[in-house]
């Protein structure tokens, strides 16, 4: 598509952007990929609708807050990305442009004090298990609360699960073959602690010993994608500087951390040569697993029915969609289901469910009816944001289908205790 | 004005459903062709027929031009919004209003997506049959007022072939039931009329399509050639021993890149072209045409015959060959896509002139199209910020389209003229023929409302026929980016 832009006013990385809208021939290949366009049917909020008010705001021609309210509800899953025969990088644009909106953008005082809420909070694990404690208080009062700041009360669990040390590191079962190091993650740490045992004693089991940096910080995917750049740069700067390099792979188990890992260059392009070589290490664990291949989990007697759900920043940030279900088929028992509109995000999509609540509801339902149309006895996928929205959809249909990470449902397999996974 | 137009449409709709807002609308100014642009007035959101008839009406009183748009994906400019008249979007009317697998027929809203119909009945056998590479996105509604096409129409037939009746609101309000449930119906052939007019006789509400049993087996082969006039010469030879495949497709060495990029379709080595044939119907019928097919591969002088293995292959050839225009964002960052027609008996020297016209312009080509039908596509490439890149694109373009018209075909075969081809409509057609055309159109809609300034705009707008800038367009009211 032409445009206007003034180029040379953008920094270097932000100059992707133009790249992107240049890319895009206004097709429409993107718009039954995009799930707002299925909600709302409006073409400002379909992908090729917000590229086009993006092109606009960056010739000038519209202002950012006019254009705030469409590119706001991007849930930014790049269901389109995977769609676009074009090869627009619609997540490099979406991302590059919220940071440049983010400098000049008026923000209600509502929307500001729960930004910098989740900002300064969701990153850090200490904090975030705080404010959870402190939610759960006051759980009766934000139920009353319009908006946004009920749909908190969505994320505040039922309880939280008590507070798991990480082992800093974990010996590979001989023979070993191979080394990694492990994002433990934020939210996840405090969510389901679980998931990150499961992932280093699979790994173990497989003869992979496994790090778990303790200086690590949050990924920064989380500040990336709500425009705050400064944060994010910050945060994977750290995180380059003190995970080790002499590894055969950077481990992420949670889809929108392992997608955050992958963009580093983008995020500091022209600051940092190492980004690129760290970007490449990073692997999503069902990726690394199936690359290595995996022993055969012994044999059981009982059947499964499991339902996978493609984790968004699995299927269309990082193109991971074989590996998982590759690992599920090698479970005995298992019998493996595809859910309809596989490719649709469940809504949850980071902050999002907190930040357009009634989008995220009717996604999240959708997702859940879909989820259950399959009759499975487990539902299973890789990022802790969907295990959440998918979870609490569930429980509003009033069905007990228990929710597992797809490393937890391998840990089960060969610890023997796959009979487990079922229900409550 | 505007506001008394406003506060009317705002007593048919909730406000939410009404856009006037800049940003609102500013993403509904183009179509799938972002050579042109136009502003309108304002865009509503229907979602019954009933308020589209009501908006319709409003219009018709008001003397307000309006648009119907489905999925904004038309590469003629069809859906470009007429300047200052109003976007009625469609794309929310997707309801399944009647299904009848018995009588392999459904009656369907017009923003329903093309794909959908064929997934909504796959489980009875039956399809939809026309299928444009845009099926996943594109709305029956817009294939209706373009008449489209696609691979298997070579076989099948366009759109009319496929709607047996139309439930329709005129430019005026009234409300007309065209056709009928059945092939056969008595009187002048009505639904045909409608179909393929652009929008020019108003609205579909309800489109009755006919539904076909899935064929049993396919057979689809990619045989590719050295050269493009050998790939035409290929399509010939078919086409006169009488064999009938399903799909009869060439692509070249261009496209082949771009869709390579774009899914992953693999292409035989040094192929300047493939032809992609596909034989489907009854096992006992494709087996017994196989043979055949693959000694007149021969014959034409392919140098590597591939027949797909498994349906998995099969749609990957497919999927390659319908990403083919979209992916050309890939080769460049603009481009113009064609859409003549040649006699197929001419589709060898057709394509040499386009690659000397090709050579003489310096502007690459790439051709991608429905051999079968002798429905080219050739996708004009150019880079918009050249200085003068695009009138050069535009000029070998008009050749393309005069050489078409000179060997006996059209300048359009499924894309509909648009806006893109207005001046080329008075080329194709005598006076008497396009003033017949137009009483027709003033008969049906005399305040010229309905999609005004597409397909037929020399009266109300003469200046669109000659090429170069429109006046609009130096007033800076129109862009063609």
């Amino acid at each position: 598509m032409q445009h206007r832009i003034a180029v040379e006013s953008l920094s270097e990385s932000e100059r992707s952007m133009a790249t992107a809208i240049e890319a895009c021939v206004h097709c429409g290949f993107c718009l039954p990929a995009c799930p707002t366009y299925l909600e709302l049917g409006e073409e400002m909020d379909s992908p090729r609708g917000r590229i086009f008010l993006i092109k606009e705001v960056l010739e000038g021609e519209l202002s950012t807050d006019a254009a705030a309210a469409y590119v706001d509800r991007c849930l930014g899953c790049l269901g389109c990305v995977t769609a676009c025969p074009s090869g627009v990088e619609y997540d490099a644009l979406i991302t590059l442009y919220r940071a440049r909106a983010e400098r000049t953008r008026k923000r209600s005082i509502a929307s500001t004090i729960l930004r910098a809420m989740l900002l300064h909070t969701l990153p850090y694990p200490f904090r975030f298990r705080w404010a959870l404690r402190f939610s759960m208080c006051l759980r009766p009062l934000l139920r009353w609360m319009p908006g946004r700041f009920g749909a908190l009360t969505q994320l505040v669990p039922q309880q939280i699960p008590s507070a798991v040390e990480l082992p800093e590191f974990m010996t590979a079962e001989a023979p070993q073959r191979g080394r990694v190091a492990m994002l433990s993650g934020c939210a996840q740490q405090v969510l389901a602690p679980e998931i990150n045992m499961a992932t280093m004693r699979v790994l173990a089991v497989n003869g992979i010993e496994v790090v778990v940096p303790p200086e690590q910080v949050c990924c920064g995917a989380l500040a990336a994608h709500t425009g705050a750049m400064q944060d994010a740069r910050r945060l994977a700067t750290k995180n380059i500087e003190v995970f080790p390099r002499d590894v055969d792979a950077v481990i992420t188990n949670a889809a929108g951390c392992g997608s955050g890992l992958k963009e580093y260059p983008m995020w500091l392009r022209g600051e940092s040569r190492a980004a690129s070589a760290f970007a490449s290490r990073a692997l999503d664990v069902s990726e690394y697993l199936c690359d290595i291949g995996i022993k055969d989990p012994p044999d059981w007697e009982g059947t499964l029915r499991v339902a996978y759900h493609d984790a968004c920043h699995l299927v269309h940030g990082q193109q991971v969609r074989n590996s998982p279900r590759d690992l599920l088929r090698r479970i005995p028992g298992v019998q493996l289901v595809e859910i309809p509109e596989s490719d649709l995000c469940c809504g949850s999509a980071g902050t999002y469910s907190l930040e357009q609540p009634e989008l995220a509801h009717n996604l999240g339902e959708r997702k859940a009816k879909a989820i259950l149309s399959t009759e499975p006895d487990v539902v299973v996928m890789g990022n802790i944001g969907c295990m959440t929205q998918v979870d609490v959809h569930l429980r509003h249909l009033a069905s007990s289908l228990r929710v597992r990470h797809t490393v937890e449902l391998l840990d089960a397999a060969y610890r023997g205790t796959l009979s487990e996974m079922k229900g409550a | 004005m505007a506001d008394s137009f406003y506060r009317a449409l705002c007593s048919i709709y909730p406000k939410e459903r009404v856009f006037w807002k800049a940003a609102e609308i500013l993403p509904y100014e183009s179509d799938g062709l972002t050579a042109f642009r136009a502003k309108p007035k304002g865009v509503v959101l229907p979602l019954s027929a009933d308020e589209v008839v009501k908006t319709v009406s409003l219009c018709s009183a008001e003397n307000v031009p309006f648009l119907a748009r489905g999925s904004g994906t038309s590469l003629s400019g069809g859906a470009v919004p007429v300047e200052d008249g109003l976007v009625i979007a469609m794309n929310r009317l997707d309801r399944i209003l009647d299904y009848v697998p018995d009588e392999r027929r459904m009656v369907v809203e017009p923003g329903v997506i093309n794909a959908k119909i064929s997934t909504h009945c796959e489980s009875d056998g039956l399809y939809y049959a026309p299928d444009p590479s845009s099926g996943p996105v594109c709305t029956i509604g817009g294939n209706v007022a373009f008449n489209s096409g696609g691979a298997h129409c070579l076989k099948y037939g366009m759109t009319s072939n496929h709607v047996l009746g139309l439930k329709i609101v005129l430019p005026t309000g009234e409300i007309q039931e065209l056709g009928g449930s059945s092939l056969e119906h008595c009187g002048p052939d009505l639904t045909g009329m409608f179909v393929g007019s652009e929008g020019l006789f108003g609205i579909a509400l309800e489109i009755t399509v006919r539904l076909l049993p899935k064929p049993e087996s396919f057979f689809t082969v990619i045989a590719a050639y050295s050269s493009l006039a050998e790939a035409g010469h290929a399509v010939s030879l078919l086409v006169a021993s009488g064999l009938l495949p399903g799909a009869l497709e060439i692509m070249d060495a261009l496209t082949m890149e771009a869709a390579h990029a774009a899914v992953g379709a693999e292409y035989p080595e040094g192929a300047a072209a493939v032809l992609i044939v596909e034989l489907e119907g009854l096992s006992e019928e494709v087996e017994a045409e196989k043979p055949l097919l693959l000694s007149l591969l021969e014959q034409s002088g392919s140098f590597d015959i591939r027949p797909a293995k498994n349906t998995e292959e099969r749609m990957t050839i497919w999927k390659g060959r319908k990403s083919a225009f979209s992916a050309a964002g890939r080769l460049s960052p603009d481009f113009i896509v064609q859409d003549g027609v040649v006699p197929r008996s001419k589709l060898g020297e057709a394509l040499e002139e386009i690659t000397a016209i090709s050579e003489r312009h310096g502007i690459r080509v790439a051709n991608v199209f429905h051999a079968g039908d002798g429905n080219l596509h050739p996708l004009i490439l150019y880079d918009g910020r050249i200085e003068g890149s695009y009138e050069k694109a535009e000029q070998c373009a008009a050749e393309i389209l005069r050489l078409c018209i000179a060997l006996g075909g059209s300048i359009t075969g499924e894309h509909g003229v648009g806006l893109e081809k207005l001046s080329y409509l008075s080329e194709m057609y005598g006076p008497e023929d396009t003033q017949f055309m137009h009483r027709l159109r003033d008969a049906v809609d005399p305040k010229r409302l309905s999609n005004r300034g597409k397909m037929l705009a020399s009266s109300e707008a003469p200046a669109l026929m000659t090429p170069g800038l429109h006046p609009l367009e130096k007033e800076g009211i129109i862009f063609r980016n």
